[in-house]
């Protein structure tokens, strides 16, 4: 695979040294460039019928500087080498009205430089390839064999593709051009009883992906024939399930549901501008601050979970940052203990951590916004040789089996958090019932971590995900994939959502 | 890709000039930002940027003319005169592809804006050059005090310029801003908060703002802790805008009709002219209006994308005043133009801004009255990560944040523990127990996506704190 010619065609080596020229004679101790071209399209439908399908293309250049040790950063859409010269000028301007308000000078941390590389994500067919009334097509197809089902009243279908180009130089020399791709497909079906009026909704579990259309036409990756075959029925079986009785419960969650906890209440507090209060005032800080590291016991000895950016088809997966450093991967939990933190350049320097280098976490959701400490794919390990989900299944008395994601919120510590989900399942000892629904589980991170009695083998596991991590102000958007096994809890609370409503 | 500037009206003109689709609307975004944010009293990141969106919808008529048209949009941003065309044929190549549309209509009738000829609005980093300086003297002041200051200062014009195959000429100017303020003690402990909606930065004054959080620190200085349970509790401004634009997002007339929505009636159809505030004495109401003093927001309909409640086909409709719960009776539903044909409801489509009022004119008590005529009680500072637990009955759960502080007699006597909530905006307007008097605030939780509000501190009764957050 290639990089977009319309991208690598545009005189990007020449935009680059007027930028970076530029802010070097105007006395920068550091200057970075980026160019950038994010294509998304969506595409919606409502019960078979086109909702709407949009494309769009989001293109930019910006600088950054670091002048008399505080950040400067602008801007801009127009691609001539004036304009990006005059960028600089500006990144210098900010610097020079924002001194007043800083008292840390900015340095980064040391990273050798690359030169030229071109790196190109993991995929067979690029989305934007395929004509959009056959994409439109397929999922009006999976809508109406939905639709003909049973009990479904109702079936909204969606698919997101995003081409994300990227170019980033520098005044050590790095000059790296970058594509990746992202498709992310689901399917929800609605259930109404019209005599009492109530509804369920099911949503299909396939993840978002870092592959191409190829995700959606066959069924290797994901069994959409299997679950498309299946949801009007547990839809059915939901909407007349039994609420649920609130009540401590053991937990077997499926990788479906587990990679929002694990993005929620290890993701984001093992972000180390959070713990050292860059996000303070917005997304929030982490119990898990750096005096704890080596000794927090963030959860069971089964416990391990680590950071990466290099995974093949990870959303979080490029060759090299938004700061130029080559991507890694690293411990974050190792056998329950907090080791490790998600850095970029400033941090990592601040800090020293990961010997004084940043382990490659910074992005930039477009041009158009600065680079920050973003996610990685962080992610559970399974236990080499671990059970199945029909062994941890059997080794619970009462419990619940949930699965697929739906309704998640967490505190600016990342300490309380409650989840939802698209389905559970009642266990009785040992055995799967029938589903029951109006279930919430609330916990607080690290007795829910601690509470974790095994993790499945790898046969268990999925790598899940989301495009829109939100962080940061102005806002940004990121994706981010989550590996997990299936996993054993003991001891959850379990709300009823319905008696939560009450008055 | 641009590599000289054109006119947005010269955009607008050239892309429906070029058209061959059978209705077309164009439209150009022209943005200007400038922002900066501090933490741990000092600067982390800023920035200026600038921006040009172009989007070009073209419709494609069917069988039966404009009443089964496709639509199909693309934008793009770095569009010149030059590059227009492969825009303009993308989109059109869109709308053969999508199929009919379910909302298709005939475009809008031609009218122009006065100032349709006038360049984009901008803003830059000057903006801030009255600000910034006062800012380095509250962050020193905290410093001297051993607090901690974290923030966001935020300033955007955006321009819209909308055009159309039908004669739309419609320009509308947009500012926005606003600054977030939160003070923490040296060990991090005890936190404040407040947030200040901006249409320019001459009104804010970031002096007052941090002595009073230093106050409400002082305040925490005495820590009580309380269990999860029911409690009489006093949102904020900011906190009640918060649930209300959750509710009013959740408020499609075509959602409730299909009986997925909390708007939804047992046995069929939706709730307008069903009373939603029960018991309560007050009976508030709830209100958009695009020309709302300070509050002014786009006066058409502007729509990138169809969905339950928008339309592409509705752009430029003009934008009337409306309400949407009358004296505490829900009276309207957001509308397209054929989800109101089908229900048989008034056109009523989304509007840019939402004012809360308890009492003709929005008169009332301030929050500080409020807190006075309080016997036993909760205050609030702001909520977050609010995310939706049960569509049915609008369940929301989501964290207190920044203050919580206890009410005993009319006083504030020290501050709690962070709780988890689960409660329905819908749902609370049935246990209003005071109300008070409307002011413009900014929604600490959706402030980013819908900024110009107007609501009342709002007393609840038995607001459901479903369990403790350890967080400080």
């Amino acid at each position: 695979m290639t990089v977009d010619e319309s991208f690598t065609s545009l005189p990007l080596g020449d935009l680059a040294e007027a930028a970076l020229s530029r802010a070097h004679d105007l006395g920068a101790e550091h200057a970075d460039f980026r160019v950038e071209t994010v294509r998304s399209q969506n595409i919606n439908l409502r019960d078979g019928n086109v909702d709407g399908v949009s494309d769009s293309s989001d293109s930019g250049l910006s600088v950054r500087v670091v002048y008399e040790g505080t950040w400067g950063f602008a801007a801009g859409v127009v691609l001539t080498p004036d304009s990006a010269a005059a960028l600089a000028e500006q990144a210098v301007e900010v610097a020079k009205v924002s001194k007043p308000v800083n008292s840390e000078p900015v340095v980064l941390a040391p990273e050798p430089p690359h030169g030229e590389h071109v790196w190109v994500s993991s995929y067979e067919i690029n989305p934007f390839d395929v004509p959009d009334t056959e994409k439109i097509g397929h999922f009006q197809r999976w809508s109406q064999r939905l639709l003909a089902a049973d009990g479904v009243a109702h079936v909204d279908a969606e698919f997101q593709a995003v081409q994300e180009c990227k170019y980033f130089a520098d005044l050590a020399g790095n000059r790296l051009t970058q594509q990746r791709i992202r498709t992310e497909g689901a399917l929800t079906a609605v259930a109404v009883d019209e005599e009492s009026g109530a509804f369920e909704t099911m949503r299909t579990i396939a993840p978002p992906v870092g592959r191409g259309w190829e995700f959606f036409t066959g069924n290797e990756v994901h069994d959409w024939d299997a679950e498309l075959d299946a949801l009007p029925g547990l839809l059915r079986a939901k909407l007349a399930a039994p609420s649920v009785e609130p009540g401590e419960y053991d937990l077997v969650i499926d990788p479906s549901n587990l990679w929002l906890t694990i993005h929620e209440s290890i993701g984001h507090a093992t972000e180390l501008d959070r713990a050292l209060g860059y996000e303070a005032a917005y997304a929030g800080t982490s119990f898990a601050t750096l005096d704890k590291l080596g000794t927090l016991e963030y959860g069971s000895p089964v416990m391990n979970i680590t950071g990466d950016r290099v995974s093949e088809h990870g959303l979080g997966t490029v060759g090299f940052d938004d700061e130029g450093v080559e991507t890694q991967q690293w411990d974050i939990v190792k056998d329950g203990i907090l080791v490790g933190y998600q850095l970029d350049r400033r941090i990592a320097q601040l800090k020293g951590l990961n010997g004084g280098r940043s382990n490659g976490c910074a992005f930039a959701d477009s041009a158009g916004h600065v680079p920050i400490q973003r996610m990685a794919n962080v992610s559970l390990q399974p236990a080499e040789d671990g059970p199945s989900v029909q062994e941890l299944i059997s080794r619970v008395r009462r419990g619940l089996y949930i699965i697929g994601d739906k309704s998640w919120s967490i505190d600016m510590q990342r300490y309380n958090f409650q989840f939802t989900g698209q389905r559970a399942f009642l266990i009785e000892d040992g055995q799967i019932k029938g589903q029951v629904k109006d279930f919430a589980y609330q916990a607080t991170t690290t007795d829910f971590w601690g509470a974790m009695e095994a993790v499945g083998g790898p046969q268990t596991y999925v790598v899940g995900g989301s495009f829109q991590c939100g962080k940061g102000q102005p806002g940004q958007v990121a994706p981010v994939s989550h590996g997990a096994p299936t996993a054993l809890f003991r001891g959850i609370r379990i709300l009823n959502t319905v008696q939560e409503a009450g008055q | 890709m641009s590599t000289q500037q054109a006119t947005p009206q010269q955009l607008v003109d050239k892309a429906l000039e070029l058209s061959r689709a059978d209705g077309a609307v164009v439209i150009v975004d022209a943005g200007t930002e400038a922002n900066l944010r501090w933490a741990n009293n000092t600067l982390t990141t800023n920035g200026v940027s600038a921006a040009q969106q172009v989007t070009v919808i073209s419709m494609k008529n069917g069988a039966t003319g404009a009443a089964s048209a496709a639509a199909g949009v693309v934008g793009r941003s770095g569009v010149d005169l030059a590059s227009i065309e492969d825009l303009v044929r993308a989109s059109e190549k869109a709308a053969e592809d999508a199929g009919p549309a379910e909302d298709a209509a005939e475009l809008v009738p031609g009218r122009a804006s006065a100032d349709w000829d006038e360049a984009p609005a901008q803003t830059d980093i000057s903006v801030f050059s009255r600000f910034a300086p006062a800012l380095g003297e509250t962050l020193a002041a905290a410093r001297a005090e051993g607090n901690l200051l974290f923030g966001y200062a935020e300033h955007s014009m955006g321009t819209q310029y909308l055009g159309s195959s039908t004669g739309l000429r419609l320009r509308h100017a947009q500012p926005t801003g606003s600054v977030q303020l939160n003070a923490k003690s040296g060990d991090r402990s005890r936190s404040a908060w407040t947030g200040v909606p901006t249409a320019d930065f001459t009104d804010v004054d970031i002096v007052a703002a941090g002595q009073d959080l230093a106050r409400r620190l002082e305040w925490a200085k005495r820590r009580i802790d309380l269990p999860a349970g029911r409690y009489e509790t006093i949102l904020p401004p900011s906190s009640v805008a918060d649930l209300m634009i959750y509710a009013y997002w959740n408020a499609a007339l075509r959602d409730a009709e299909d009986g997925r929505s909390v708007f939804s009636r047992s046995g069929g159809g939706s709730r307008l002219g069903e009373s939603l505030s029960g018991a309560s004495a007050v009976k508030a109401t709830l209100r958009s209006d695009p020309s709302a003093p300070g509050l002014e927001c786009t006066p058409y309909v502007d729509a990138y994308s169809s969905s339950a409640a928008t339309s592409v086909f509705d752009n430029g409709i003009e934008l009337a005043p409306t309400e949407w719960i009358k004296d505490g009776v829900l009276a309207a539903l957001a509308t397209t133009r054929q989800t109101a044909a089908a229900a048989k409801a008034p056109l009523t489509p989304y509007i840019d801004n939402l004012i809360l009022e308890a009492a003709p004119g929005g008169a009332g008590p301030s929050l500080a009255e409020l807190t006075a005529s309080t016997g036993d009680g909760l205050l609030l500072t702001s909520l977050w990560y609010i995310r939706e637990v049960d569509p049915q009955t609008l369940l929301l759960t989501g964290l207190t944040r920044d203050g919580v502080y206890k009410v005993e007699g009319g006083e504030v006597v020290g501050e709690v523990n962070n709780f988890r909530f689960n409660e329905s905006p819908v749902s609370l307007l049935s246990r209003i127990a005071e109300a008070g008097r409307t002011e413009r605030t900014f929604s600490r939780e959706w402030g980013d996506y819908f900024s110009r509000t107007a609501m009342p501190a709002l007393r609840i009764r038995d607001f459901n704190m479903s369990s403790v957050s350890p967080a400080s």
